[in-house]
């Protein structure tokens, strides 16, 4: 059959031409980029929300890294020794050479903007429609920023910090259904 | 809340009279639990279609922040409810890696040997149902039934059906039993014989091929641009397979191969979760008759687990560790730092970032779940055909709800 | 006045016939969200076979089904389908509350879930169990013939109040997601 799985095991794979180090020592030199560290062998690097898409394209186009693998976001309102409010994560990976990188970019409020990254990778539309809904921050030229998993009338950003667990008693806001009713 | 036409994406719609559209969901049979779509439709042929979900947004990722690391896995029990224990698995594989700790051999093999089992659970109910949904009923009973037995060996292991919450931090709630060993090679067993009973009602068959070949491609270079992961990844060509790419746990000492296919059809996702199942039993083969001896949980300075009752009656070392494990002051603690860790669960990649703050709690537990990626695509796959065509999609996707709102 | 009935002729009420045909043959909806769903699957599926009780033909219509089983939690956007749905269910009807999140909301003590579904409709039958096996659910499942033979009505008493209060429920009127000043 000509749909019959066909089963390569790694053929073609684990050329590690680039090594992340490369990639790492080139990030260095660009504009914009804050910080890097490793932690538990995963390297991170900080950069300026205003070179954050110049970054990832390079990033995408001259060194392969492909694939997003998750946007998201941290609110470090109550966190020990924190200096910044939000801290937006772009986990990438490279298919190629299976090497990961995460790219993380503060922000603070009242400038919760950032430039959406969908013309470079188109999953990642529903990522950025999720932080906006959960943290309420904006990326600017989505072509359809709205919320995702709260309902459209909802107010709150409810995995801030400073939004209860139990939310504001919202739950409980709906009219009754009786039996006489039904 | 009423339900509400989405605003903003019919105007283009409007102007076409001939177009209308279709409420699907969100308590529709062929959804299997909350999903919900708008349909464009030009007579039978989909136009377009507009997702909507959060129908079973529970706010996971809130409790997250609330659980300490033990008691958070029974909510990722409940986070894809198809298969909970590559979820328990993922949860604190990404916990361990943010505490740094190692677990002994016999825990992960035994972390492998749950896990495949999951992916054979999880293959059996979304082939199973995609079966449903196109019309084949008895296929879908094959599969149950083998569910069954599976939910069977994990009710021996750890008590329970299938929310399991089997994993701890550093090990595993209990050992393996010889009774449960036996119940495992029970189904090693039997199971190639219907595996290949279900693929002699499906796999040749004229009017599922009909129905599914050709329906909802996807390029290789797409499935990458979008982020998708997992059997559907690899039904489109894409041969990332994490258990190959990053080995954890047990997975480098296993022999097991990726299944892929270059269609990117339906019917390739469907043939790539049969060909999965094989592999997987294989992988439990191997791992249960080269299960290592030796402790579960870590030991000595590093000990994350509760000492079992024996000891914490009858020794006094068993008496403080206990008491050590459980004050509130005391425990684990977190580094202040933020890791990322991944496992191949069967719907693809499930991960979870975790950041630490010094306590035994998450500061944000973020989860990346395979189903959320799968279900943006679902419009782009469905574009120009029938609309018959949309379950065989929906299906083909198997999206899990409570993974896709959490 | 002794009149002889013959052997195979029983004597009954007519309510009593009623009731006994509409336990038996119970046309349930399953509004299956979450895990209890799947076991709700595993139910009506081979090894435990709800069709022993009755109750296998799953309809997915509210309009030909009597028998709503709510499997799972229920969020803030889902709460008004089930309403809808719930309202657009034919007289008599009856519902399940499957497990710990219908009924309690469960370990979902979060913004997003509610606490409970009877709070919001009526419900007949509580599982507990998280999520109930599928014994657990057959048990519901028989108690609640039990109950519907008892409380049976040719009469059409149910028919009469809904007559008396048709008042239209405007879901429409539904709360905003605002804050609810009568809190938690
Ligand atoms: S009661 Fe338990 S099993 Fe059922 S929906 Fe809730 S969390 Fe899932």
């Amino acid at each position: 059959m000509e749909n019959e799985p066909f089963v390569p095991g790694l053929a073609g794979k684990g050329g590690h031409l680039i090594a992340l180090e490369e990639v790492l020592d080139a990030l260095k030199l660009q504009a914009g980029v804050l910080d890097m560290d490793a932690f538990r062998g995963q390297w991170r690097v900080v950069v300026d929300s205003s070179q954050l898409h110049a970054t990832l394209k390079r990033l995408k186009e001259a060194w392969q890294f492909d694939m997003l693998v998750d946007i998201t976001c941290v609110d470090y309102l109550q966190y020990q020794h924190a200096t910044d409010r939000f801290g937006m994560v772009y986990l990438l990976a490279c298919t190629e050479r299976n090497q990961r990188l995460a790219i993380r970019v503060l922000l603070n409020e009242p400038n919760l903007v950032l430039p959406t990254v969908t013309d470079l990778w188109a999953g990642a539309d529903w990522m950025e429609r999720e932080v906006w809904d959960m943290f309420g921050i904006r990326f600017e030229g989505h072509s359809d920023l709205r919320r995702i998993l709260m309902p459209e009338a909802f107010a709150a950003h409810p995995l801030r910090k400073d939004y209860p667990r139990q939310g504001r008693g919202e739950r409980h806001n709906f009219p009754v259904v009786t039996r006489d009713q039904s | 809340m009423p339900l509400t036409l989405l605003s903003g994406q019919f105007s283009q719609a409007n102007e076409r009279e001939y177009l209308w559209s279709l409420n699907f969901g969100p308590q529709h049979p062929a959804t299997h639990t909350t999903l919900r779509l708008l349909l464009t439709l030009d007579g039978e042929r989909v136009v377009d279609a507009v997702p909507d979900i959060g129908y079973l947004h529970s706010g996971f990722e809130k409790i997250g922040e609330h659980l300490d690391f033990n008691q958070y896995v029974t909510v990722t029990d409940r986070m894809n409810y198809v298969s909970p224990m590559a979820n328990n698995v993922a949860w604190h594989h990404a916990v361990e890696q943010l505490l740094g700790i190692d677990v002994p051999p016999r825990c992960k093999y035994l972390r492998v040997i749950v896990s495949e089992l999951a992916m054979i659970g999880d293959h059996l109910v979304a082939a199973g149902a995609m079966g449903l949904d196109v019309g084949a009923f008895t296929f879908f009973l094959y599969g149950f039934y083998q569910r069954e037995k599976i939910y069977d060996i994990f009710e021996s292991l750890c008590g329970a059906r299938f929310t399991n919450s089997y994993t701890r931090v550093g090990g595993l709630s209990q050992d393996i039993t010889p009774l449960t060993i036996e119940k495992i090679r029970d189904f090693i067993k039997g199971f190639p014989a219907v595996l290949r009973d279900m693929e002699n009602l499906l796999t040749r068959n004229r009017v599922f091929i009909d129905r599914t070949q050709g329906v909802g491609v996807l390029t290789r270079d797409e499935a990458i641009n979008r982020s998708v992961t997992g059997p559907i990844a690899r039904a489109s060509g894409v041969t990332r397979d994490l258990r190959k790419d990053e080995p954890y746990l047990a997975y480098g000492d296993l022999d097991f191969k990726i299944c892929c296919s270059e269609a990117g059809d339906c019917y390739a996702r469907y043939l790539v979760r049969m060909h999965e199942m094989r592999e997987s039993l294989k992988i439990v083969t191997q791992a249960i008759e080269n299960l290592p001896a030796g402790p579960v949980n870590v030991d000595g300075a590093q000990r994350t687990g509760l000492p079992d009752k024996h000891q914490v009656y009858q020794t006094i070392e068993g008496t403080i560790e206990h008491f050590e494990l459980l004050m509130s002051n005391r425990g684990l603690a977190a580094p202040c730092d933020e890791v990322y860790a991944a496992v191949e669960a069967p719907n693809g990649e499930l991960g979870f970032y975790i950041v630490g703050d010094g306590t035994d709690v998450a500061y944000r537990a973020r989860c990346r779940p395979p189903s959320f990626v799968h279900f943006a695509i679902f419009p782009h796959l469905i574009r120009g055909h029938q609309i018959s065509d949309v379950v065989a999609v929906l299906g083909s996707l198997n999206i899990i709800a409570a993974e896709l709102d959490r | 006045m002794a009149l002889e009935l013959p052997d195979n002729v029983v004597v009954t009420k007519l309510d009593a016939l009623a009731s006994w045909c509409r336990k038996n043959s119970l046309w349930p909806m399953p509004f299956a969200t979450a895990c209890c769903g799947i076991e709700l699957m595993g139910t009506g599926a081979s090894r435990h076979d709800l069709a022993r009780f009755g109750a296998e033909a799953m309809r997915f219509s509210p309009r030909q089904s009597d028998l709503m089983v709510v499997a799972g939690r229920v969020v803030m956007k889902m709460l008004p389908v089930l309403q809808r749905i719930w309202l657009q269910m034919n007289e008599p009807k009856w519902c399940i509350s499957m497990g710990a999140c219908a009924s309690t909301g469960g370990v979902f003590d979060t913004y997003a879930v509610v606490q409970g579904i009877d709070r919001f409709m009526p419900v007949d039958m509580y599982v507990p169990g998280c999520p109930p096996r599928p014994e657990q659910l057959l048990q519901a499942i028989i108690d609640l013939q039990d109950k519907i033979q008892q409380g049976g009505t040719l009469a059409g008493r149910e028919f009469a109040r809904a007559q008396r209060s048709r008042v239209l429920v405007d879901l429409s009127a539904s709360g905003p997601c605002g804050p609810d000043e009568r809190a938690n």
